[in-house]
Parts: structure tokens; sequence; C-alpha cells
């Protein structure tokens, strides 16, 4: 059920992607002010961008799944929040690249863009520990979908909060004064945001089918094993 | 192709090259990874899946030698 769509989203993806690099190298002009090193903001910036929105697109799947008791809901929220999380480490890498290759420094404390990324990315580390310490399976659903909830609605705020803040090297690349984006620039990184976008949806999708997968794999094996339940029999016609 | 690359500009791939060449490298890399891991994963269910068909085929015949007994 879950790997529906997933060959044509797979390949509208993989086409995305490459039209984005090329709009990057071969189209977007270079940066009067960094030069070439702008080049990095086409995959950080939307990386940071969608991690962000899939840790909020976890909180609201949480929330569906604490309303409805639905348990699909918790799987929807514990993947898009596991991709956001992988996206999270790019994020960090590629950001201390660009910082370096910047300002000198792999790292700057205080900056409050990158402390605040830190922040969110570090909670969202502790969801797993927390998550799998509980071993009472509905229980464990539960809490995960009441702290994915709670940092959910976190992220924003701290979004607020950073970009109310007085930045102190950090670029702000929507500026709301002085212009933002030239046309082409902005072009490039609307593709580049698709393409990411599309990239976190297609990985959602494939770690949910794989877990479903899994899943039945699992009921299969319990309804084989169950001596002398009745189950046998109602299994047994699926797997021929 | 050669000449599609003589006529795109020429990248400055000086000092800042290698760190944007590195920041789409680990991009790639992360990417490769988890194609990897997701590959794993599909190679146990399938294992899995066979094993079970087969469990579920011997136990099948044992059943049919059962009735014919």
């Amino acid at each position: 059920m879950y790997g529906k769509g997933l060959k044509p989203l797979s390949i509208a993806t993989v086409a995305m992607l490459a039209v984005s690099l090329s709009l990057v190298f071969f189209y977007a002009p270079l940066d009067a002010d960094q030069g070439f090193i702008q080049k990095i903001f086409y995959v950080h910036v939307p990386l940071a961008t969608v991690a962000l929105l899939g840790f909020i697109v976890g909180g609201v799947f949480a929330i569906a799944h604490l309303r409805t008791g639905n348990r699909r809901w918790d799987a929807y929220s514990y993947v898009s929040i596991h991709i956001s999380v992988i996206f999270g480490v790019a994020v960090l890498i590629t950001g201390a690249i660009w910082a370096k290759a910047s300002w000198g420094h792999w790292w700057v404390w205080n900056e409050p863009t990158l402390v605040s990324f830190l922040i969110v990315f570090l909670l969202y580390c502790t969801y797993y520990p927390f998550r799998y310490a509980i071993e009472d399976r509905e229980r464990q659903a539960r809490y995960a979908s009441v702290f994915a909830v709670t940092a959910g609605a976190f992220v924003p705020l701290n979004f607020l909060a950073v970009r109310m803040a007085q930045s102190l090297v950090h670029p702000r690349v929507f500026a709301t004064s002085n212009g933002g984006l030239p046309g082409s620039m902005m072009l490039t990184f609307l593709c580049c945001f698709a393409a990411v976008a599309l990239l976190w949806v297609t990985l959602v999708k494939f770690e949910l089918a794989a877990k479903s997968a899994s899943g039945q794999i699992k009921r299969l094996r319990r309804a084989l094993d169950a001596p002398g339940s009745g189950a046998n029999s109602r299994i047994a016609p699926e797997v021929s | 192709m050669l000449a599609l690359l003589a006529e795109t500009p020429a990248l400055p791939l000086d000092e800042a090259g290698k760190y944007v060449a590195g920041a789409y490298v680990v991009f790639v890399v992360l990417l490769v990874v988890y194609v990897a891991i997701m590959a794993a994963k599909l190679a146990r269910i399938e294992r899995e899946l066979r094993d079970l068909a087969g469990f579920a085929e011997s136990h099948a015949d044992g059943e049919k030698a059962a009735l014919n007994e």
C-alpha cells in the first residue's frame, strides 16, 4: 500500500535533482559578495527548510494519532522525524563546510541561527532513546506523539525567535528589506527546494513501505508459528 | 558531450571549489548510504519472505500427507 506511486515519484525526484544541479552550476550567476562558495546555499538552505518542515509535519501526524488512536499516524510521524533527522545531519555538515569557507571557522557558537538549529536537531535526537525506552507499544506510541507535538510546536517558535534576533554573521537569505535573491537565483533556489522536498517525500514513502513489509512479515510469522490456533488455516491461502 | 562542456562556462574551481564539492559530496554520500541501508533492509525482507514461503510450503505438504493417511 505504501509503495503505491513510488516509481513515478522516484523518477520525478531524480529528474528534479538533475535539473536543479544543472541550474546551480550552469545557470545561476555567481554571487557578487561570496562568489562560488554561495553555491553551497542551494543544497544547504533547502535541506534545512525541508528538515524543519518535516519536524512540523511529524507533529501534525502525531496530533492525528492522538486524536484517532490509529497507529498508522504514529508510523507517519516517526518516519517524518527520522528522515528529517537525516536531513539535519546533512544541514549541519554542509553548513559547517560553508562556515569554514566563508568565515574560516567550522562552527561559531555565538551565532543564533547555528545554535538554534543544533538545539532542534539534538532535541529530535532524543526522540529515539525516549521512544525505545518504553516497552509497551501503546504507551510508546502515545508518549512519542506527545513528544512530536511538543517539539513540533517548538520548531516555528524557535525559527521566529532566530529571525527576530540580531544575526551576527549568518546571512539572511530572504531578507525583508534591501531586496532578496535576484530572479535567476530565486528560480534555481525554488527548483532545489522542490527537488529536496520531493526527495523527502520519496524517502518517507520508501521507509514506510519497508516498515510495512517488515510488519506484514512479522504478522505472518506470528500467525504461522501459532501452534493449533487456527490462524494457520486462515493465513495459508494468502501465502499460497 | 565534449562540445557541450566546451560551451559551458568554466567553473571557478580554485580555493572555493573544494568546499563546494565537499558540501555536494556529503549530500550524495548521505543519499548513497541511505540507499545502501534500504537495500540491506530489502534483502533481509526478501530472505525472511523466502523462509516463510518455505515454512508454509512444508507445513502445507505435511497437512496433505496427514489427510491422505
